[in-house]
């Protein structure tokens, strides 16, 4: 009986410690899986094209030092983000923050992409333009100013003085 | 659209695009501006390299201008640069405190022994930690602390003469008149 009881406790003190080894190792793959999803979104200063997570620069490996430590004291994602922008500035941020600085960056594209809509737009529906696309719009008007233009060129020599002179074919050739 | 728009836009546009291009053709994109440029210099109490049972803290260069100089044996660009210090020390331009970051004392003092020390202080940062709370990411770099302990300007990587002539020593003038 005595043995028995003896190997039942053994049995509860061993189930008891395999949980408990258990969670120490999830909530370890849980704090694993948050450093690498944070490290993956902040710059290593010194390769400048790697994250933290990717790179084996010593300063890299500090930085994750810290970032474990300071995730392991409780501090969450955005103090830890805190702590290296006020050190290193928002380039070690992949993803910038929208401020006054960065509305070029975050809005440029859209502009552009905007204006490039409105010519599109503007191009597209005007039909006294010959590049309309709408064959049916006269582009006499263009073809006076193109012909004019022509002869205008075809005049101007003769109108410079200092090309009055006449050329030579061969000089002309060349 | 008029007709003016139709030539001076594109030109426009290509003539952004190249000046943008042209100001990033001197920039250096390993320089990562600080943003500790005027702010309080980060508090540390180190080790002195050649006196381990002394501290020096932040807090005893108050009413000083110095320059915190971060250099380490391994390093190779702070041999560039080291003659330049040694020279500003030897003139007594200014308080310079040496940061051994990630050095072995022995090696570190072994080094300023063969090529001169520069620095009222040296203090050890074994660990790299207070380097962190400096922003540092690569050796040397060199800050500017005024009177009132705020980094005034940062130099990233060697000290060169043109930098000293044209920025760090008119600051230090600067400052030290203030």
């Amino acid at each position: 009986m005595l043995s028995r009881g003896f190997s039942w406790r053994w049995t509860a003190i061993l189930l008891l410690a395999t949980g408990a080894a258990t969670a120490q190792v999830s909530a370890d793959g849980a704090l694993d899986s948050r450093l690498k999803r944070l490290e993956g979104e902040l710059r290593c200063l010194v390769c400048q094209n790697q994250t933290l997570a990717d790179s084996n620069a010593p300063l890299a490996e500090d930085l994750r030092r810290e970032v474990r430590e300071l995730a392991v004291a409780g501090k969450s994602d955005d103090q830890i983000r805190a702590f290296l922008t006020e050190r290193y500035g928002d380039f070690v941020l992949y993803n910038p923050p929208v401020k006054r600085t960065t509305w070029l960056l975050w809005f440029g594209p859209f502009i552009l992409l905007a204006a490039g809509a409105l010519m599109w737009w503007r191009i597209g529906t005007n039909p006294s333009r010959p590049d309309s696309g709408a064959p049916e719009a006269p582009s006499r008007d263009d073809d006076a100013t193109a012909a004019a233009r022509g002869q205008a060129l075809l005049d101007a020599p003769l109108s410079e003085p200092r090309r009055a002179a006449p050329v030579s074919p061969s000089t002309a050739r060349r | 659209m008029t007709r003016a728009w139709k030539w001076t836009l594109p030109l426009a546009v290509f003539v952004a695009i190249v000046g943008f291009l042209y100001v990033g053709l001197f920039r250096d994109p390993r320089e990562v501006p600080s943003p500790l440029i005027g702010k309080p210099a980060p508090a540390f109490a180190l080790h002195q390299l050649h006196a381990p049972d002394k501290t020096l803290t932040t807090a005893d260069m108050r009413g000083k201008v110095w320059l915190l100089n971060v250099w380490a044996s391994w390093c190779e660009s702070c041999r560039v640069e080291h003659p330049l210090l040694v020279e500003m020390s030897r003139q007594n331009l200014v308080t310079i405190v040496g940061l051994n970051y990630k050095d072995k004392d022995d090696l570190g003092k072994a080094w300023l022994a063969a090529r001169g020390d520069p620095y009222a202080v040296s203090v050890v940062d074994a660990d790299g930690r207070v380097g962190i709370d400096w922003g540092v990411y690569g050796v040397p770099e060199t800050f500017v602390v005024d009177k009132q302990g705020v980094i005034r300007y940062k130099q990233i990587g060697p000290v060169t003469v043109d930098a000293l002539q044209k920025k760090i020593v008119p600051l230090i003038r600067e400052l030290q008149k203030s």
